[in-house]
Formats: C-alpha cells, sequence, structure tokens
C-alpha cells in the first residue's frame, strides 16, 4: 500500500509530471458514487504492480488546476502519466480486466 | 475446494437486495456480489419520490444504503466483486470474479440494465469530454455552460431538471411530439425556464476535436438538419438489460430481456431466477423490482426444499 497516495494541484509537477516511473492518477470526488466503486479496483492495481506502476487519487473539488488542465469532465477518469505526458484514459468505471487492458500496454 | 453456497445473487439493486433479505430470513446465508455499479442505477439519481414508504422521498444512494444494510442485518453477506464469468451447464453453478469463485445451488440474476447510447458519430470519441450517460457524475463539470439531454422519460425529465442547478440552459431533444414522461416529471421539467424542448428532433452527430462544441439534429418530420452549439450531451434514452454474463444461455426475448415463467421467475434452467430490470421491459420502477426480487428468493428456497424432499 506504500505505492498509494493524493496528489494536489501543488505537487501535480514533482508527483506526477516529473516521476520516473509511470503514474495513474484517478480523478474522483468525494460526491462522485461510481468514482468509490473505482477506487479499490485502482488500489489493488498498485498493490500488484509493485515499484513499476505509481497510483495516486486527485481529489477535483480540491485540485481544479490540473482538472481542468486534462481536461477531465467526467468522473472517474484514470489517465495514466508517462515521462510528463498523457499515455492512455479510462473514462468511468471499469472492471479490473478492462482497466489493464488501456494501460498494461504503456507499462 | 470450491466454497459451495444455497443461494448466490448477481447484483445489488432493488431486485438484488430485496432478493438477499427474503433469502437471509430463510436462512439460507445468501452471497451478494454487487458488480462495478454496485446499488444499481438508483445509485446515480437524486430524489426518489415514488418508493413507497418514504413520504418525504429519499436519496437514490441512501435507500441503496439502508436496502444493503437490511439484506447484511439477516446474515447475507455482501461483496464487492463484478462476476466475470458464469457456467450454468451443471449444479451446483460456476461462478467467477476474476480469480475468485464459488458454487451456487441456486442462482439468482439481478444484473439490472445498463444506460443505452446513441451510437451516432462523436459519441464514442467524446465521451468524457463532454457526452455522458450521468448527469448527477457530471453535472459539476458544466457549471454556466449549455447543455442537451436526449430523450423523453422519466430520466430525461429528471436529468435535465438536475442539470439546470449547473448548466445555464438545458435543451431537451427528444423525437416524438411529446414526452412519454409521467406527468409530475414533464410538468417539473416544463416550468423551469432554464429547459427548452426541441420536438421530432433526434441527434445525428456529435461535433467538437477534444471537447464537445455542439450536435447536428434532424427534424425527423421535416428532414431539415441543423447545428445546435452545446457544451455536453447526456444520454437519457433508456437502458438495455444487463446479461452479457448468459448470452446463449438463459433465453430472452426479442429485445433482450431475460425471459421468466411469469407468474414465477424461473428461467430456463431449473435453479436459476431472474428479477429485476433484466427480466422487466414494462414497468422498470425500483418498487417492481424489489417486488420480483422476493419473489425470486422465495422461488429458490421452495425449489431447494423440493430437492430435500428428494
Amino acid at each position: 500500500m506504500a505505492n498509494i497516495g493524493s496528489v494536489s494541484d501543488a505537487e501535480f509537477q514533482t508527483t506526477v509530471l516529473d516521476s520516473e516511473t509511470p503514474v495513474l492518477v484517478d480523478f474522483w470526488a468525494e460526491w462522485c458514487v461510481p468514482c468509490h466503486m473505482v477506487s479499490p479496483v485502482v488500489e489493488e492495481i498498485g498493490t500488484e504492480k509493485g515499484d513499476g506502476l505509481k497510483v495516486v487519487k486527485l481529489n477535483i473539488d480540491e485540485n481544479p488546476q490540473a482538472t481542468r488542465q486534462y481536461g477531465v469532465m467526467s468522473i472517474p477518469s484514470l489517465v495514466l502519466f508517462k515521462g510528463g505526458q498523457e499515455v492512455a484514459r479510462v473514462i468511468g468505471a471499469k472492471p479490473k480486466d478492462a482497466i489493464l487492458r488501456d494501460i498494461d500496454p504503456h507499462l | 475446494m470450491t466454497d459451495t453456497r444455497d443461494v448466490v445473487i448477481i447484483g445489488s439493486g432493488p431486485a438484488g437486495y430485496t432478493a438477499a433479505l427474503y433469502a437471509a430470513r430463510a436462512n439460507l446465508a445468501p452471497l451478494v456480489l454487487k458488480g462495478l455499479d454496485a446499488g444499481g442505477q438508483l445509485m446515480l439519481t437524486t430524489e426518489v419520490e415514488n418508493y413507497p414508504g418514504f413520504a418525504d422521498g429519499i436519496m437514490g444512494p441512501e435507500l441503496m444504503d439502508q436496502m444493503e444494510k437490511q439484506a447484511a442485518r439477516f446474515g447475507a453477506e455482501i461483496l464487492p466483486v463484478h462476476v466475470t464469468e458464469v457456467d450454468l451447464s451443471s449444479r451446483p453453478f460456476l461462478v467467477k470474479a476474476g480469480d475468485q469463485e464459488w458454487r451456487a445451488e441456486t442462482l439468482i440474476v439481478a444484473t439490472g440494465a445498463t444506460a443505452r447510447w446513441l451510437g451516432v458519430p462523436g459519441e464514442e470519441r467524446l465521451r468524457g469530454r463532454g457526452v455522458s450517460a450521468c448527469a448527477t457524475c457530471d453535472g459539476f463539470f458544466f457549471r454556466d455552460r449549455e447543455l442537451v439531454v436526449v430523450g423523453g422519460g422519466d430520466t430525461a425529465m429528471e436529468e435535465a431538471t438536475f442539470l439546470t442547478k449547473f448548466a445555464s440552459k438545458v435543451t431537451l431533444v427528444h423525437r416524438r411530439d411529446e414526452f412519454r414522461a409521467s406527468k409530475v416529471m414533464q410538468e417539473r421539467a416544463l416550468a423551469n425556464p432554464k429547459i427548452e424542448v426541441v420536438w421530432d428532433s433526434v441527434i445525428e452527430e456529435i461535433l467538437g476535436d477534444s471537447a464537445v462544441t455542439g450536435v447536428r439534429l434532424r427534424n425527423v418530420k421535416t428532414d431539415e438538419t441543423t447545428e445546435m452549439a452545446t457544451d455536453g450531451v447526456f444520454m437519457a434514452i433508456g437502458h438495455d438489460p444487463t446479461t452479457g454474463l448468459f448470452r446463449g444461455v438463459l433465453e430472452t426475448d426479442d429485445e433482450g430481456y431475460l425471459r421468466v415463467q411469469e407468474p414465477r421467475t424461473w428461467t430456463n434452467i431449473p435453479g436459476v431466477f431472474a428479477a429485476g430490470d433484466v427480466t422487466d421491459r414494462v414497468y422498470r420502477q425500483a418498487v417492481s423490482a424489489a417486488g420480483q426480487g422476493c419473489k425470486a428468493a422465495i422461488d429458490a428456497e421452495r425449489f431447494l426444499e423440493a430437492e430435500g424432499d428428494h
């Protein structure tokens, strides 16, 4: 579980964009019911991938800057960053294998 | 050794939880596999005003939370897993969720229905970039923007009304010249100064590169095509029964709903019962789903009892 934390607008550059390992950002909000379904799946993926993937949650209410910058208009949205660039995006609550299908090719 | 249960319930909407409540009270220790859309469609609604027993209405998620707790109180085991595969070729049936698996003496299918999409150009590409089927999830992103809601049923009225909390204007686009929504929902939507209606029209394309900028509309009576600027398009054009797990195994009607032998909840496979929106092309109400969930649990209980007599 050491792999999983949250990220804010202020830390986005250092935690996500400057990261050496790929980072999966879970854009979520407290009031978003499907987000609560997908977050445990994301945490599970983070645990399984170990050092190969960093997983962080970003609360869109508290962090409007990154939310706007990456054009997130639907949550849950999972965005995979590699070398500071967005390489994959999974929109909506999806089962684990569907999420892995979209992110695995980039890991 | 695979864990074998008397009753496994797939789905956690009103049908699934009511089945769980009744099966639990019959000492069958049911296992509920909630699925990714746990709680079902009511989790995505706001105020539920037509579930009896709540004189002042109740929020959809609160109602589902209460149903879950009520089932759990009598011993239902409820797991947050999404079933990925079933094998109904022999009993006890096999139910898998990823690498977990269970055997089920009886199975109650309460997988519900999922939102329907238009299937027009631009829709898939712009999903999550202005195209949505969940107003309560995504309405937040459209503060002071203009939106389109497609549909003419209760869901469309509710979504349009809800979205006026955020949007500066909401246009309902409907393919007919009247709504099929209940009178009370229609009146509420039509009285809202932020809501306009475009009748007799269908969306032919959703426009925009990185985000929705507009829609191309066709009037079905005049065949006239127009473009309308909008920042988002919300689908409320109904639902399709969620039957992917059972394709080719459980019988369906010509619209894809699981066929049950009314007034029972028997499917074509003995020991497999179905309840709620996955079987219901007619009523599709929380309370009718709950009622059928109750029937499915009683049917499962009697089925197990009849076997015990042998």
